[in-house]
């Protein structure tokens, strides 16, 4: 009795012909035939694995590593840790609340001497000066006069300066004592903690995180409603138009993503300024005054006119790939069971469409809650998304922490998202081509 | 079978054109009366123009010029779902996305049918189909076969009195697809409803129709019962489309009684009943069934040489290829009875076949 080997191409094995009748089925030389096929399975995996070894590499070293780097920076800070060895020594013996006493004040310009040695008094007033505007100065400061001061410290440095004694700078330090803080997600949530240590939110006229997370949620829901709306007709008639004439209007809709995305976003502004285009043939019509020019450029309108132009590609690809697939006799079918136009178009022909649409929207929408240049060209300052505040500490105010926590919320909230829409339509149903 | 009157048509094509492009006639003056209860087939090779027919009938395309009748009214400006027609698909057409029980109820929704008249109705016509278990499954889940008797049941749900069926048995294996003819034979006998039904297939159309319309090149080449289709074809095209065909072109000679005298390629003459064949010199197709030839068989006015060429073996006959008058390609079915004589390639033999069944068509 032969029993037959499984049908995979790795495993060009013998087992012995006429072997135990209901025992494990061996090779040739008595070995068990499932270790060897076993082995044979795994060096097939082990050379799948080498070649995309050198693809995994890359991404790890260009993309996974510098994110995950980042993502610390959201909660490790060290500078003010590494460099105050005697200040973060006095906060470790002495439990919050403490009133800062002479021996915390020695132990501050004991530090503030050591920063004038290494040079590092602008790192640390920089630490402290994130969550307390204005105290880099103070630190620039106290370590270049640090060494002329004498005992006691206390009076001395609120000579120098009187904010030393400001209770919030205590505040701050202690927080800023540990290298590990939550402080950076807080100020991206519009909270601080108040001199006792509790979480309160920050001024009202200083709240700006929350609001730009609103609206970039908001216009990110509008641009996919709009790329939505506009792709839906187009991608039918490219999945419905004979070949020829549905390549010449592919062409037409992959256009855009040929052309330069600053060039795309340049010739919207040509459009849309105050003296543009637009708004000098609404002038030459009549149909406005010239004083009576309609704003919509650095604004929201400029913002969703040019991300929606930009993104709809993004929908209507996964909306024609799906589109494709529907034979049309479907629509046939329905209409020769008694179904009016309208009727086989929202129970057989738009279901069928719905993994497109769940693809389409969630590209669309996670595109645009990250979208940088545009916002940034056209939005103006009614215009801009979190991307351009994220940008903005990186570059300019380089609070790499603060961007980093923005970051990882807008990353967080990406992921909630894509949860809900897994629960709500399944990741299964998503056709992406 | 006798000709359908136009006062008893239920479905009627008066002189119907169609034209997709504006240049050329993709169905060319059809006239075609289906009487109530008939099963008709519109039988042609693709691009004959049939599909067009039953899509105009069913209300996709639009006739160019001419009327198309349902029940003696005029359905040519009736949009798809005002006509009441059932369809059974090439592919089915089962949405994807329904349930089974949800593909039946769709027709009776739309015609705005209450809850529990649906869910009888449905179960009625799974039952009919016998596949009044599979009411919550999707299509995808079905085999091809099922997936035809429920296409089937939802043609046939809404009690339409006519149904059209556009290649539905063409995704099938043979054995399936003979059995499936047989059901929606005797669904069509005992339903009484009258049947469209459009195939490539001339087996499938002899077996199921009352009458078959043979299509080519956008008109009907001969409209007849199965049989009369097989037995007295009017032309050469449907000699050639229906069954198997032996060929022997020649030109006309004369008339005797009521037989034509053809001159054949190698210079002999065969008598041949005059079907369609011109006057005395034009050229002719005769056209001669397989088994009406026999080998060896006792003197006849047609008896001639034979050699025999090929011999494929098929079980229950023998196929036979001989050359005769020249033609390499002549083909006799041999029974592989008891007693029958055993051939031999290269063997020289005669053949023979009544003048009766030699038909004089139109040359090719």
């Amino acid at each position: 009795m032969t029993k037959e080997l499984p049908a995979d191409p790795h495993v060009a094995l013998v087992a012995t012909a006429g072997g135990v009748e209901d025992g494990p089925l061996t090779m040739a030389d008595g070995t068990s035939l499932k270790s060897a096929m076993a082995r044979a399975q795994f060096r097939a995996r082990l050379r799948a694995f080498l070649l995309v070894l050198p693809l995994l590499a890359f991404v790890v070293i260009t993309f996974i590593m510098p994110i995950g780097e980042l993502l610390k920076r959201s909660v490790y800070s060290p500078n003010f840790h590494d460099n105050m060895p005697n200040l973060v020594a006095w906060f470790a013996e002495h439990p919050p609340g403490t009133e800062p006493d002479e021996s915390a004040y020695a132990a501050l310009v004991a530090d503030l001497r050591l920063l004038k040695k290494t040079k590092k008094a602008g790192l640390v007033g920089t630490r402290v000066n994130y969550e307390l505007p204005g105290s880099r100065s103070l630190f620039t400061k106290g370590a270049r006069k640090a060494k002329k001061l004498e005992p006691p410290f206390r009076e001395a440095l609120l000579k120098l300066d009187p904010k030393w004694g400001d209770p919030a700078l205590w505040q701050v330090m202690r927080g800023a004592a540990s290298p590990y803080t939550m402080n950076f997600y807080l100020a991206a949530l519009d909270l601080k903690r108040d001199p006792s240590g509790k979480i309160v939110p920050v001024d009202e006229n200083r709240r700006i995180y929350k609001m730009l997370f609103g609206r970039t949620l908001a216009l990110s829901l509008l641009i996919t409603f709009l790329t939505l709306i506009l792709a839906y007709p187009i991608a039918h008639l490219l999945a419905t138009l004979p070949l020829r004439k549905s390549n010449l209007l592919m062409i037409l809709v992959l256009l855009p993503f040929w052309t330069s995305l600053l060039v795309r976003t340049t010739s919207w502004m040509v459009l849309l300024q105050s003296q543009g285009v637009i708004n000098d043939i609404l002038v030459a019509l009549g149909v406005i005054s010239d004083d009576g020019r309609i704003q919509m450029m650095y604004n929201k309108i400029g913002t969703v006119v040019a991300m929606t132009h930009i993104l709809l590609p993004f929908m209507v690809l996964p909306l024609y790939s799906v589109m494709r697939t529907i034979n049309p006799s479907y629509v046939r079918a329905a209409r020769n069971l008694g179904a009016t136009s309208w009727t086989a178009f929202r129970r057989i022909y738009f279901p069928q469409t719905v993994p497109g649409i769940g693809a389409g929207a969630l590209l669309v929408f996670i595109l645009a809650v990250g979208y940088y240049i545009t916002p940034a060209l056209v939005g103006g300052s009614d215009g801009t998304l979190i991307s351009n505040l994220i940008a903005f500490h990186i570059q300019k105010s380089l609070n790499w922490s603060l961007a980093a926590a923005l970051a990882a919320l807008l990353l967080t909230g990406i992921l909630i998202l894509y949860w809900l829409y897994d629960k709500l339509v399944g990741i299964d149903n998503l056709k992406l081509g | 079978m006798v000709e359908v009157q136009s006062q008893d048509a239920f479905v009627e094509f008066d002189r119907v054109q169609k034209s997709y492009d504006g240049e050329t006639l993709v169905v060319k003056g059809l006239n075609l009366r289906i009487a109530k209860g008939e099963f008709v087939t519109m039988l042609g090779p693709s691009g004959s123009g049939k599909t067009t027919c039953l899509m105009m009938l069913a209300g996709f395309e639009t006739a160019t010029s001419g009327e198309i009748r349902l029940d003696g009214r005029p359905i040519n400006n009736i949009p798809p779902h005002k006509r009441g027609i059932g369809m059974v698909f090439q592919n089915y057409a089962l949405f994807p996305h329904m349930t089974v029980g949800e593909n039946l109820s769709f027709p009776l929704e739309v015609r705005g049918m209450g809850k529990d008249a649906r869910a009888e109705k449905v179960r009625a016509a799974l039952d009919m189909v016998q596949m009044g278990d599979f009411i919550n499954r999707r299509p995808a889940q079905l085999s091809g076969g099922q997936q035809q008797r429920i296409a089937l049941a939802r043609a046939l749900v809404f009690e339409p009195e006519l149904v059209l069926m556009d290649e539905p048995l063409g995704a099938l294996d043979k054995q399936l697809r003979e059995h499936m003819q047989f059901e929606i034979k005797h669904l069509h006998e005992r339903l009484g409803i009258t049947v469209v039904y459009v195939t490539h297939d001339q087996a499938e159309a002899l077996t199921m129709s009352d009458r078959v319309a043979v299509f080519d090149d956008g008109v009907i080449q001969q409209l007849a019962s199965p049989q009369d289709l097989y037995e007295r074809p009017e032309n050469s095209f449907v000699a050639q489309f229906i069954g198997e065909n032996n060929k022997l072109e020649g030109t006309v000679e004369g008339y005797e009684d009521d037989l034509v005298l053809v001159r054949l390629a190698d210079g002999a003459i065969t008598r041949a009943n005059p079907v369609k064949c011109g006057d005395p010199g034009s050229a002719t197709l005769i056209s001669i069934r397989p088994e009406r030839v026999w080998l060896e068989g006792e003197a006849n006015e047609n008896t001639t040489e034979a050699e025999v060429l090929e011999l494929i073996y098929l079980g229950d006959h023998l196929r036979c290829r001989l050359r005769v008058h020249g033609n390499e390609d002549f083909i006799v079915k041999v029974p592989n009875s008891a007693g029958h004589k055993h051939l031999v390639v290269g063997e020289r033999t005669r053949v023979s076949w009544n003048a009766q069944d030699a038909r004089a068509l139109d040359p090719l």
